[in-house]
């Protein structure tokens, strides 16, 4: 496996703005030097070729864990609302959305 | 089409499952609650909260699967990131690169096949509504979201980009509607958006080209949107490539009122959704068992229902092209079941079918509670001539209307007797007697003559009894007396 | 008695079933120690003085109306505060969640109150769990009960002070890398990390879902087999919970260690302090002195461990932590627009560890880095596995120190993320294999802080690791 090349400002720049993450340009210097020694220190296994190793994500191997389709309590509204930033009319108010979900 | 151009199609439809809960928590999938009751810690993507996969959810996405003859395969969920306030954990699981059901196929009523690319399980967002005056996303001063729609089931078909005209695309539609419906997992209803259809629209020279950079349309909520949205996307399309500009691939929504698609964002926007595999969730892995036992619990589906109702007049030799229109408006009201048991009391099939397609279609869902033993017994009363054809619909409609009863006591409540044979016989003499002319042109006359002869004598019988007499009765009386 | 004059928590539940001592009067006794220390040490979010008072009294009304409130009778229970208490404020130490309360209570929290514990509070910890010192909490640093000027460790620090301290002779912590058993050993406490699966995580705010377990902090082995016992067993809200019974190890803490086969994982030996492989080495003594077999054993995978783990738990996170955006619960911070707000939310709300997990995370997870980044960690964490399988083909346990130094000082690491990182380095492999673990104290340092030693077994073998524990804290005063 080629390990990528060395993380730049950009790119975290770029990961902050999926991550909806502000950063001044302080933060910015600071965060790429931090994250590319973590990602440098991750070599150790970036650059072996495990070409041959399937990944594991559940280290515990199980399948088919399924619910029966029976209705179950749910909330009270106002309990959950009372938590809200700002609602109006029994939903959650937000600001302006400006453009649809991608 | 505009000559020389060939269009390409593929479609990804979104299905509403009707399970009783939604697909990771036991919130009931209900529509037009009141806002936000129906909600717990996982559909509102609390914090600590997590999902836990409904069964009938699986049995009706393999059921899906079955009936669009697609391999049903082991699959797993992941996450696809993306921050939107509908979206209650700003991400959704989906099934992404291992999907329950992949590599089907559908045949249109024309023997048309378009491929199944896969149908996989995905959960739906919540529903945001826009303040503001045009109550739409663009110019709204603020939204707010209703998450009693977070969570339920959702099965999306993706089609192979095997269809060519609107035609063919609307005809997919109609039949993956129809399909989705016998399977029990949908009730495919576009308008209420348990059914909801994205295109992928491209053009080319000629089948032998590559694929043209495609386009992908929002926002079709009927199958009449879709056809003319395809037609003027293809157009648009062609427009540019032959003024010398190229199709950008983008994403467009269909304006229903100006009858025209508009961008929403393009490729080079594309987002990055960082897809892995959910950890709060297991492979799901279907045996070979479980997978017959959902297969076998299948009612026939759309393609064999017609089949069934097109076997019935094999020995009349076949159906007509009108009588084909009608078998197809049967099955997709799913009232073949009035058909077939009117056909199996030994009523005349033809009759079955126009009764049913022409009168019991306008009342369907009224039609598909009703006892078939009534419908069969009414229309066995209108083939014995005990009730004529305008009777006979009379009181199709009452026993609609009411939810069923005894055709014979309806008819008899309203006055509908067969005439006696004397009678009919002297209603004749009167309008022969008052019509000599047309009579002696009916005695002599051609072919075509003495068909609207008939016509005319029957109706005449028909206004002095005021509608009692059967004209079929009529019609035999006019030719005894002819000789 | 223990020897610092606390009771514990099996003596204490008894005292209370029997009707010797009133949950009402343990308790006080608890919230006089937190009044007399809290303020020095900041092990608590929130202490849940009243709520907990209530409870103390139902269940001394259920003993007196001649019913038994169950093993937990009485006995006060600190909570993580990422562990969901319906109407109690939750906050993961995060400016975020500053002052949401849970419209649910998390299953452990519920399976404590149903065996009559007391919810206490709610302790302090690092920020969503990310962190090793308990110093990236927004409410301030834990300090280390045994010397203030240096931490308690972390993520789990609040949870392992308040035990050291004396505050609740019970706490619950969540281990992702470590999280219950480095502060442990840096508080001189026993931790315990489960099974993945054994443990429910409903109501365990995620960290990194495939590597957060719920476990408990004590002063004695016993105590936390009997927490663990509570808090086991399947639950259906949980689709990673595995299902089997309730654990049952109280009952097989005092079989010994006589024919049991011990590896010295020497891989957790390499690069730890020289007074803390001399502990590691006199435990192997002690436990070879009682029967078992001790040999080195080399898991040479383990040393990818932590850099698989630094690529897997950000991913998973920055995930996880999407959903703090303002809409529906916690912060906002109000702008124009939803995305304005959403990101000056999240940029406000969130502290700079965790800010930096999520980068990573999605960096690590965005298109062109996948493959060579989480994917690859995946597969070694495969090789872990492997690595385990191979070691537990020989052995029955592992044994190692549970961090390579005692407490270090407040401020030391906080500039410096990769070295704090690398105090999880012999904790971290057991998570990535899912496998439990124990850390147990075991002597002081040469600074004459606590020492740790962590005891590794395979899948479900919580009942011997805590066997191997129960023979090192009868034998832990030697020096
Ligand atoms: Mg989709
Ligand atoms: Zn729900």
């Amino acid at each position: 496996m080629s390990t990528p090349e060395r993380l730049s400002r950009d790119d975290v720049a770029h990961v902050a703005a999926l991550a909806r993450l502000e950063l001044t340009e302080e933060e910015l210097e600071r965060y790429t030097g931090q994250l590319a020694q973590v990602l440098e220190h991750a070599k150790d296994v970036s650059s072996l070729d495990l070409s041959g190793v399937a990944p594991t994500a559940h280290a515990m191997a199980v399948v088919n864990v399924l619910r029966p389709d029976e209705v179950r309590p749910t909330l009270d509204r106002a309990e959950v609302l009372a938590e809200a930033p700002e609602v109006e009319s029994d939903r959650f108010r937000v600001p302006r959305i400006l453009g649809e979900a991608p | 089409m505009k000559d020389g151009w060939v269009m390409v199609i593929g479609l990804e439809v979104h299905c509403e499952l009707k399970t009783a809960t939604k697909l990771f928590c036991g919130c009931p999938n209900l529509f037009g609650d009141e806002p936000n009751t129906n909600i717990c810690p996982v559909c509102l993507g609390l914090p600590g909260s997590l999902p836990v996969l409904n069964e009938r959810a699986v049995e009706m996405a393999m059921a899906i699967g079955t009936a669009l003859n697609c391999e049903i395969r082991p699959s797993t969920f992941h996450r696809k990131n993306y921050f939107y306030p509908d979206q209650a954990k700003d991400y959704q699981i989906s099934q992404y690169d291992e999907p329950l059901n992949a590599n089907g196929y559908l045949v249109l009523p024309d023997g048309f096949r378009v491929g199944i690319e896969r149908a996989h399980m995905e959960e739906d967002t919540g529903k945001t509504s826009h303040a503001g005056t045009s109550g739409r996303i663009h110019g709204a001063d603020y939204s707010l979201v209703d998450y009693n729609r977070s969570g339920v089931p959702l099965v999306e078909i993706v089609s192979g980009p095997d269809m060519r005209t609107g035609e063919q695309a609307r005809a997919y539609v109609t039949e993956l509607r129809a399909i989705l419906v016998a399977t029990g997992a949908s009730d495919g209803k576009m308008e209420e958006g348990s059914m909801r259809v994205d295109a992928n629209v491209s053009v080319r020279r000629s089948e032998d080209e590559p694929f043209g950079t495609r386009c992908e349309i929002k926002n079709l909520n009927s199958v009449r949107s879709l056809g003319r949205a395809i037609e003027y996307e293809a157009e648009r399309q062609i427009a540019l490539i032959e003024s010398g500009e190229s199709v950008v691939q983008q994403t467009r929504h269909w304006d229903e009122d100006a009858g025209r698609t508009s961008a929403l964002r393009s490729k080079e926007e594309a987002y990055d959704y960082r897809y892995f595999l959910e950890p709060d969730l297991v492979p799901l892995v279907p045996d070979a068992e479980w997978i017959d036992r959902v297969a076998s619990s299948l009612d026939p589906m759309p393609a064999a229902r017609r089949a069934a109702l097109v076997d019935l007049f094999a020995t009349d030799g076949g159906v007509s092209d009108a009588q084909q229109d009608l078998v197809t408006t049967v099955v997709d009201l799913s009232l073949d079941p009035l058909v077939i048991a009117a056909a199996s009391a030994g009523v005349a099939p033809s009759l079955a079918l126009a009764r049913t397609a022409n009168e019991a279609a306008k009342s369907a869902e009224a039609a598909g509670r009703l006892d078939p033993a009534s419908f069969v017994a009414l229309l066995a009363l209108e083939e014995s001539g005990a009730l004529t054809a305008t009777q006979a619909k009379t009181v199709l409609a009452e026993l609609l209307e009411a939810g069923g009863g005894d055709p014979a006591a309806i008819a008899k409540a309203r006055g509908f007797e067969a005439m006696s044979t004397d009678s009919l016989a002297a209603a004749v003499s009167e309008a022969i007697d008052a019509h000599p002319d047309e009579w002696s042109r009916f005695c002599q006359g051609d072919e075509k003559d003495e068909k609207k002869l008939t016509g005319f004598f029957t109706g005449l019988v028909m206004k002095a009894t005021k509608g009692q007499a059967d004209g079929k009765a009529v019609a035999a009386e006019l030719q005894r007396r002819r000789g | 008695m223990s020897p610092t004059g606390l009771g514990d928590a099996a003596a204490l539940a008894d005292g209370v079933r029997s009707g010797g001592v009133s949950a009402a009067e343990v308790l006080e006794g608890y919230l006089d120690r937190i009044d007399a220390r809290e303020g020095e040490i900041h092990a608590f979010n929130l202490v849940t003085a009243e709520e907990a008072r209530q409870a103390a009294r139902a269940v001394d009304a259920r003993v007196a109306a001649g019913e038994d409130p169950g093993p937990l009778a009485g006995v006060p229970v600190a909570l993580k505060d990422n562990l969901c208490t319906r109407g109690v404020a939750t906050t993961c130490s995060s400016r975020i969640l500053e002052g949401w309360q849970p419209p649910y209570d998390a299953t452990v929290v519920t399976r404590l109150a149903a065996a009559g514990a007391v919810a206490i509070g709610k302790t302090n910890m690092d920020e969503f769990a990310m962190g090793s010192s308990t110093e990236t909490s927004a409410t301030g640093p834990t300090r280390n009960p045994h010397d203030t000027s240096r931490v308690p460790g972390g993520s789990s620090g609040g949870s392992a002070a308040a035990v050291a301290a004396g505050f609740a002779p019970l706490a619950l912590g969540s281990d992702t890398g470590g999280s219950i058993r480095q502060p442990a050993a840096l508080c001189g406490v026993v931790g315990l990390k489960p099974t993945y699966g054994t443990v429910s995580r409903y109501g365990l705010i995620a960290f990194a879902s495939s590597l957060d377990q719920i476990g408990p902090f004590a002063r004695t082995v016993a105590d936390a087999a009997l927490l663990f016992d509570v808090i086991g067993g399947h639950d259906p809200a949980d689709s990673t919970s595995l299902e089997r019974p309730a654990p049952a190890i109280t009952s097989v803490l005092d079989r010994g260690v006589e024919g049991l086969r011990v590896g010295i994982l020497s891989e957790h030996l390499d690069g730890a302090a020289a007074d803390v492989v001399a502990r590691t080495r006199m435990a192997a003594d002690v436990l070879a002195g009682s029967g078992a077999t001790v040999e080195e054993v080399s898991v040479p995978e383990v040393k990818l461990g932590l850099s698989a783990y630094y690529l897997i738990a950000p991913g998973e996170a920055s995930s996880n932590l999407a959903r703090y955006d303002g809409v529906r619960y916690g912060r906002r911070v109000a702008a124009e627009d939803t995305v304005t707000m959403m990101t000056q939310t999240r940029s406000q709300g969130f502290g700079a560890e965790v800010k930096r997990r999520i980068m990573l995370g999605t960096y690590v997870l965005s298109a062109g880095y996948m493959d060579a980044y989480y994917n690859q960690a995946l597969r070694v964490r495969s090789m872990i596995i492997e690595g385990f399988a191979r070691a537990y083909g020989t052995f029955d346990v592992l044994l190692g120190p549970t961090a390579p130094t005692t407490a270090f000082a407040l401020g030391a690491k906080t500039e410096d993320p990769l070295a704090m990182y690398l105090s999880d380095v012999c904790t971290i492999p057991t998570n990535l294999a899912g496998h439990p673990a124990v850390s147990v104290p075991f002597g002081v340092g040469d600074d004459g802080l606590p020492i740790g030693i962590q005891i590794l077994g395979p899948a479900l073998s919580e009942g011997t690791i805590m066997q191997v524990a129960t023979v090192l804290e009868a034998n832990g005063g030697v020096s």
